[in-house]
């Protein structure tokens, strides 16, 4: 680049961040990914569910020796002195921001934190209904520190209605959205098809852009403002054509495996099939690939491509209609020839005709995909915890002319302690070994949380 | 503080087809190129937030005005529910990019936009004419985010993508669904929606730079980066293995993984409940206080992974709840704190009272599709409020309006829409 870098969007933004889970940690990633200072606020005696670490603080051998790696898979399979700093369910939506540790059940933490309310744009928080009014921390009392504050709440289902207070997790409310009906393999019962955590991205990254939204509101006019977010509701987008479909003509649609919903649209095939493999899927050697043929024309360079057999020149074969009414056997006889393929060869030689293909990657491969390497996706770091140099995910995207990217590495437990209370709020190196001493400071769970 | 925004249903959307528009975006003009289902995702929420999104399509129109669900199953482009949702709130400017005069009527729309967003295969806009380095040298602040399936560089840049190819390879499919079988997506376009929900946030950092800098950026969103590095399980997995040397393997299983942990059979369908460790201690206010639950042994909580006492439970608790629907059974788990949650079929998602009470739905209604109800707002600003100001356009609804709007005379016009040759 030529010229000059210039400041990151959110460059002077403050975000105090008093979110959990998936979806909130999300959120305030992708606000310092864009340059705002995060400061994430912790509690030694306070474990924040499925936040930092999953399910107690103090880890045991045992319990991170089973399970698959992404949900309980620890540096060589140790738990380690600070477990909670490092583990994979979390450990990379920690980058580019601040953590510091203060205890908002006493009336001197919550004090503490109206000072740095005063200091802030945007306040988010996505606890059960109740939390933050137990703690005092209200739309009003806010704004009589900040007036102009941006303050976000996203609880699963909103602030009103029957299940206000109901406990969810994302994939709770992806059941009652119908998402786990409406994927899975055809005509299997629910529960076949694993839990997943959708509607945290969707919630994540709508959080992201409301606040800027509102942020570009204020700065146009000095005016900050409440926004409530029903995680169920701001999900609802994953589904649109399920619920047009019922909308417009009454269709209740079912789970469709891999299928296209386009496939009177000529979207046939669209599956994973099995590739050529060296191994069990109980080593997670089992190799597919993604198929999507889009129209006649990709139909055609298919069939090309597997050398014209005999059973795809069928003529019915060659229009959207022909190739909705015979999934069943497409599906089967493209399976037989992509199993004696290899999973990668196949992948370029589909994409050289113009077909929509790609392998379904076993997270171990993806380090060593050329793609991931030449977009520098996942980078070396290292943490303040002394666990080795690992390559942690980088931002979705760049600013190009912006000094942006992975700022700082994940953040540990209470990290910028000095950085919030002495650089922000001032206070005394006296007054700060108080505050250690009366439980506000510490960079570590206390002994009494789970 | 306000106990919640919401307000009903009757006036969280009103169909404000005019001048009205308070969203928190309204001095903002989007200008449009994208196409399909991630691209349009994003900018949609720019429109329903208030901002002056110009759809420019190519005279055959979006391809996703030829995505069902049609109304009556009539495949007509005015028709389109996927297109219908996907652009309300947003005008459509029809302009040949392949001829002078569309690219003319694409200069003249591009300065008056705050941003561009596109979504052309990488090289089609440089092709065009209007690659980066043109529209950069012509507007310094304006800038252009373009979104694609594998990026503006890399090695898999000219490669074609869908839903199903770009979360197969970006996201964490492989570990999804049953070991002895092919992983399996989630429904539809949502990995694209995912997406586009992402995109909206590069768009708005553009928008900051470009206001507090002038200066414009090229933005390279690609869709595969977006679950590489996205939320759901991506990351974990790859961290994970790097950790313990330990795979992510599917995993699902038809039977319930423990006490009270699974998907379990009710009157009318299944629920899915999530009541381990402490949370177990709710069960006696879950089942309304049986006398077999007064056995001091069911408060031991190793009790919850012994084989015999799971089944000794479950000959309890699997008939009570097919005495019960999941309505009711999720009434119980509300009240005893369990995760929980039924899982609904489409329309039972629209007959549920308290989506309905709290505004979810809002009524559209066009002379092609008739009356109808979508998810309105994703979220509720108390002072911008969300806002369906209009449906989705027609093919090139509102190219004069706009172009003329942009300043031309009615001559120009008249030559970047073609009119002026059939004279």
């Amino acid at each position: 680049m030529s010229e000059s870098t210039i400041p990151l969007p959110l460059d002077g933004i403050r975000v105090l961040d008093l979110t959990g889970v998936w979806a909130g940690t999300f959120a305030t990633l992708l606000l310092a990914d864009l340059g705002a200072e995060v400061i994430k606020q912790e509690n030694q005696y306070v474990l924040q569910p499925n936040t930092r670490v999953l399910p107690v603080a103090h880890l045991t051998k045992e319990m991170t020796s089973v399970g698959p790696g992404w949900f309980t898979g620890l540096p060589d399979n140790e738990p380690g002195d600070r477990p909670w700093n490092y583990h994979p369910m979390f450990v990379s939506l920690y980058r580019n921001k601040r953590s510091f540790t203060l205890d908002i059940r006493q009336p001197e933490g919550l004090e503490i934190l109206g000072r740095l309310v005063e200091l802030s744009d945007v306040v988010l928080e996505n606890s059960a209904v109740g939390t933050m009014e137990k703690l005092g921390i209200t739309d009003d009392w806010l704004r009589s520190h900040r007036k102009d504050i941006i303050f976000l709440r996203a609880p699963g289902y909103g602030l009103s209605g029957d299940y206000h207070d109901a406990r969810a997790f994302g994939s709770n409310l992806e059941d009652v959205l119908g998402h786990q009906l409406l994927r899975g393999y055809r005509g299997a019962g629910p529960g076949e098809a694993s839990g997943i955590f959708a509607a945290d991205y969707i919630a994540a990254t709508q959080i992201a852009f409301a606040v800027m939204a509102a942020l570009w509101h204020r700065d146009e006019t000095g005016e900050g403002q409440f926004i409530e977010m029903s995680q169920a509701e701001n999900a609802t987008p994953m589904f649109a054509q399920a619920y047009m479909d019922y909308s417009l003509n009454g269709n209740v649609d079912v789970a469709r495996g891999n299928r296209s919903i386009y496939d009177r649209e000529g979207e046939v095939p669209c599956g994973v099939y099995p590739c050529a493999s060296s191994g069990d899927a109980e080593d997670g050697l089992d190799r597919w690939i993604a198929i999507t043929v889009t129209d006649d024309e990709t139909w055609q360079a298919l069939v090309e491509t597997m050398g014209n057999p005999g059973w795809a020149l069928v003529e019915e074969l060659a229009t959207a209609e022909g190739r909705a009414a015979n999934q069943d056997i497409i599906d089967k006889r493209l399976g037989l020839w992509t199993r004696k393929h290899d999973d990668y060869e196949l992948f370029h030689q589909l994409q050289r005709a113009g077909i929509a293909a790609a392998p379904v990657l076993e997270a171990s491969r993806v380090l060593d995909d050329p793609y991931v390497v030449a977009r520098n996706l996942y980078q070396d770091q290292e943490l303040e915890d002394d666990i080795g140099t690992y390559k942690y995910p980088a931002p979705i995207y760049e600013m190009p002319d912006s000094d942006g990217g992975i700022r700082r590495a994940p953040v540990a437990f209470g990290q910028d302690n000095i950085y919030v209370y002495k650089h922000l709020l001032g206070v005394s190196d006296d007054e700060y070994a108080r505050l250690e001493v009366a439980g506000h400071i510490a960079t570590r769970f206390s002994d009494d949380v789970p | 503080m306000p106990d919640s925004l919401n307000t009903g249903p009757l006036n969280t959307g009103s169909l404000n087809n005019g001048p009205l528009n308070n969203g928190p975006l309204k001095n903002v003009t989007v200008l449009d190129l994208s196409e399909h289902i991630a691209g349009p995702y994003a900018t949609k929420l720019f429109a329903d937030y208030g901002a002056n999104v110009i759809k420019v399509e190519r005279p055959m129109g979006d391809p996703s005005r030829r995505l069902g669900p049609f109304k009556d199953d009539d495949s007509h482009p005015e028709k389109s529910g996927t297109f219908f949702y996907f652009n309300i709130n947003k005008r459509s400017v029809v302009l040949d990019l392949k001829t002078g005069n569309g690219r003319e009527g694409f200069w003249v729309l591009a300065k008056k936009a705050h941003v561009i967003v596109e979504s052309f295969r990488p090289g089609v806009m440089d092709q065009l004419g209007l690659g980066w380095e043109e529209i950069h040298e012509r507007y310094p602040a304006l800038p252009l985010v373009s979104v694609s399936n594998f990026g503006q560089h890399g090695p898999y840049r000219d490669y074609q993508g869908s839903d199903l190819v770009l979360y197969g390879f970006g996201g964490e499919m492989f570990s999804t669904g049953m070991l002895h079988r092919e992983p399996i997506k989630m429904y539809g376009t949502a990995a694209l929606v995912q997406s586009g929900s992402a995109l909206s946030t590069a768009i708005m950092g553009t928008l900051f730079a470009s206001r507090n800098s002038q200066r414009g950026q090229h933005v390279d969103f690609s869709i595969a980066d977006s679950h590489l590095v996205g939320v759901d399980r991506r990351h974990s997995a790859v961290v994970g293995f790097q950790y313990s040397g330990r795979k992510s393997l599917r995993a699902a299983t038809t039977a319930p993984t423990g006490m009270l942990s699974g998907v379990f059979e009710c009157a009318d369908g299944w629920i899915s409940i999530g009541a381990g460790g402490r949370r177990f201690m709710g069960v006696r206010e879950f089942m309304d206080h049986p006398s077999w639950l007064d056995d001091p042994k069911w408060d031991n909580p190793s009790i919850q992974v012994d084989p015999d006492a799971i089944k000794e439970f479950h000959s309890h608790l699997l008939p009570w709840l097919r005495t019960k629907t999941k309505r009711e059974v999720w009434e119980a788990g509300r009240r005893a704190k369990f995760i929980c949650g039924p899982l609904y079929t489409v329309d039972e998602v629209f007959s549920d009272p308290v989506f309905q009470e709290r505004g979810l739905w809002q009524e559209a209604s066009t002379p092609e599709m008739g009356e109808f109800r979508f998810p309105g707002r994703p979220f509720l600003m108390s002072a911008t409020p969300w806002e369906y100001r209009r449906p989705a356009p027609k093919l090139g609804e509102h190219t004069e309006e706009v172009l003329a709007e942009a300043g031309l005379s009615p001559e120009s016009v008249e030559k970047i829409t073609g009119k002026a040759d059939v004279l």
